[in-house]
């Protein structure tokens, strides 16, 4: 069972719900954590893992051998992202604008491209409190594509392969989003019933509905704001499984590095509740 | 012309309520009528719904290409599963189809069909919006839901925005930037000469700022920090500004955590516009002040 947090708008709980939603997981079943927000990581900051196992990740990007190299330009022809050109007797490379397809390396009729990894950032491992199997992805700083990472986190396998599997997504509702959400079971929206709250909420639930995911809604920091995340729940079906108050202890726990039910611990039959409906749901 | 970017690392720190505090502030400084705004998080556009600006003009925004199989010519031979790294084709009723929303558009599958089945389509994956708001130009942009955010559309509505003001001579362009670091974000701070960090005083906060400063960094831009919620998690707010003082990085401001900020969201009005001495209004008033005189100071 693949769950996944997102939220589309940043800030919301998402972090905040994946950590005690993996906690009450934790108490039933094998649970494998996957922190896919790559460009800012946070779960670790909760579920203290041992990051003991550590793995550089990219995408492969071609590398020409100039001796075998007899510049017909086929791979500068079939790049769709000009990452690779021939200027006069010379085929030049350009990493940051490959996507790593390997689409070059297969037209080549010399046999002359090679590909090796092109490091994007660090996959990281081990484990966490409640015997949580924990993995997070780190984008280096200044890489600009988040989904490479996204791509080789989701392959992580620990030793607990039955598991329930906890995606905690990127904020936004772009290709990174998508990414995360890809081959999930459920959905798990946190909101907050702001207009930035709403308006974001609607762009994720766009792609839970295109992907014809199941999906539910945590409205979390409940009584700021307006009534309108209620009313476009109702209108387009999709169930509110709690509701989190907006209370300044439970801010205030979380802004030190606190989980949730640890700072309110009275949610744990709520999370108990969601991951019945969320396991009882998709089995039926 | 000097461009100033909001960021954050961590989403929901308050990137756009100060933003848009920042654009009425600005109207009634010396910047009136003489700046523009871009909001440059293009998949989770807020700026549009605290300024409520009157759409002008909007345009479709052509994105990458994706796939697509001509099923009456495919002869199903599964060479185009082979070659694709985006686990993009999918085998289903015998029929190899491509999923348009996993496909990276790399037409790898297109050069190794041996029937010559697969061509690109191009597609619309957004809308660029210029609009006119009671601050001033806005430009904007919507990211249909899913699609690659490769700092394209971001890039765009950037470009608009610079080239009005080049045209009107305004001195200013304010960018509200996406969370993150990847490329949205390098593409909203590129040719930016100041960023403004917006963080709050959380253990998530603090970690994603970093990654936020060092990114600003790495690009050469300057930046300053101020910290929202700021008396939410008081040993974090001096975390931050003992981080800032020892690494040369001015903390222009805090601001209180006030729920006024969320009463103006749903009125549609900047916390400045809506109650001028709110408590957080106070604090961003103090904010525009620091980072108009950095704006105004002379880099050599």
């Amino acid at each position: 069972m693949h769950i996944v947090v997102a939220s589309g708008k940043g800030g919301t709980g998402k972090t905040t719900v994946a950590t005690s939603l993996a906690l009450i997981a934790a108490e039933q079943d094998n649970v494998r954590f996957m922190d896919c927000d790559v460009e800012a990581p946070n779960a670790g900051l909760f579920l203290n893992p041992d990051l003991d196992t550590r793995k550089e990740v990219g995408i492969l990007i071609p590398q020409v051998d100039e001796s075998a190299c007899t510049y017909c330009g086929k791979c500068a022809e079939v790049c769709q992202f000009h990452a690779i050109a021939v200027i006069g007797k010379k085929t030049l490379v350009f990493p940051e604008l490959c996507h790593g397809c390997g689409s070059c390396t297969l037209v080549c009729p010399d046999n002359a491209i090679s590909e090796h990894l092109d490091v994007m950032g660090v996959l990281e491992s081990g484990p966490a409190i409640h015997e949580i199997d924990f993995a997070q992805g780190v984008m280096n700083v200044g890489e600009p594509m988040a989904v490479p990472i996204i791509r080789e986190l989701k392959k992580w396998k620990p030793v607990n392969t039955l598991a329930i599997e906890i995606r905690d997504a990127p904020p936004g509702a772009s290709c990174s989003v998508v990414e995360t959400i890809r081959g999930a079971g459920f959905v798990l929206l946190v909101t907050e019933p702001t207009p930035f709250g709403l308006h974001d909420l609607k762009q994720v639930a766009e792609i839970t509905r295109e992907l014809g995911l199941p999906a539910g809604v945590i409205v979390n920091r409940d009584g700021i704001g307006d009534n309108a995340v209620q009313e476009y729940c109702d209108e387009s079906g999709i169930p509110i499984l709690m509701r989190i108050p907006m209370e300044r202890r439970i801010a205030e726990a979380i802004a030190s590095g606190k989980l949730l039910l640890e700072a309110a611990p009275e949610y744990r039959q709520g999370f108990q509740n969601i991951l019945e409906t969320i396991l009882v749901g998709v089995h039926a | 012309m000097k461009q100033l970017v909001i960021l954050s690392g961590k989403g929901g720190t308050g990137k756009t309520s100060v933003t848009a505090a920042l654009a009425h502030l600005a109207s009634e400084s010396q910047y009136e009528n003489r700046f523009i705004m871009a909001d440059a998080d293009v998949d989770a556009a807020n700026l549009e719904l605290v300024l409520k600006p009157r759409l002008l003009e909007e345009q479709d925004f052509r994105g990458g290409q994706v796939a697509v199989i001509d099923q009456d010519t495919c002869a199903s031979c599964g060479d185009c599963v082979a070659v694709c790294r985006f686990d993009a084709i999918n085998y289903t009723d015998r029929l190899y189809v491509i999923d348009p929303i996993a496909c990276d558009g790399c037409a790898a599958c297109v050069y190794q069909c041996p029937t010559e089945s697969i061509a690109m389509h191009e597609q619309t994956v957004g809308k660029l919006y210029v609009s006119d708001s009671r601050y001033g130009p806005l430009y904007h942009a919507n990211l249909f839901p899913g699609q690659e955010n490769s700092g394209k559309l971001v890039t765009l509505v950037k470009q608009r925005a610079r080239l009005q003001a080049l045209d009107e001579n305004r001195e200013l362009v304010i960018v509200d930037g996406p969370p993150g670091i990847g490329c949205p974000v390098i593409s909203a701070t590129s040719g930016a000469d100041l960023a403004l960090i917006v963080t709050e005083p959380t253990v998530a906060g603090v970690h994603d700022m970093h990654r936020a400063l060092q990114t600003v960094q790495h690009f050469g831009v300057r930046a300053l920090v101020c910290i929202n919620k700021a008396d939410i998690y008081p040993a974090g707010s001096d975390e931050i500004e003992s981080f800032c003082r020892d690494n040369g990085i001015q903390t222009v401001g805090k601001v209180p955590f006030d729920l006024t900020v969320v009463t103006a969201m749903v009125h549609g009005e900047p916390v400045t516009a809506f109650r001028p001495d709110a408590p957080a209004s106070v604090a961003i008033s103090i904010i525009w002040e620091q980072v108009l005189e950095s704006l105004l100071e002379k880099v050599v």
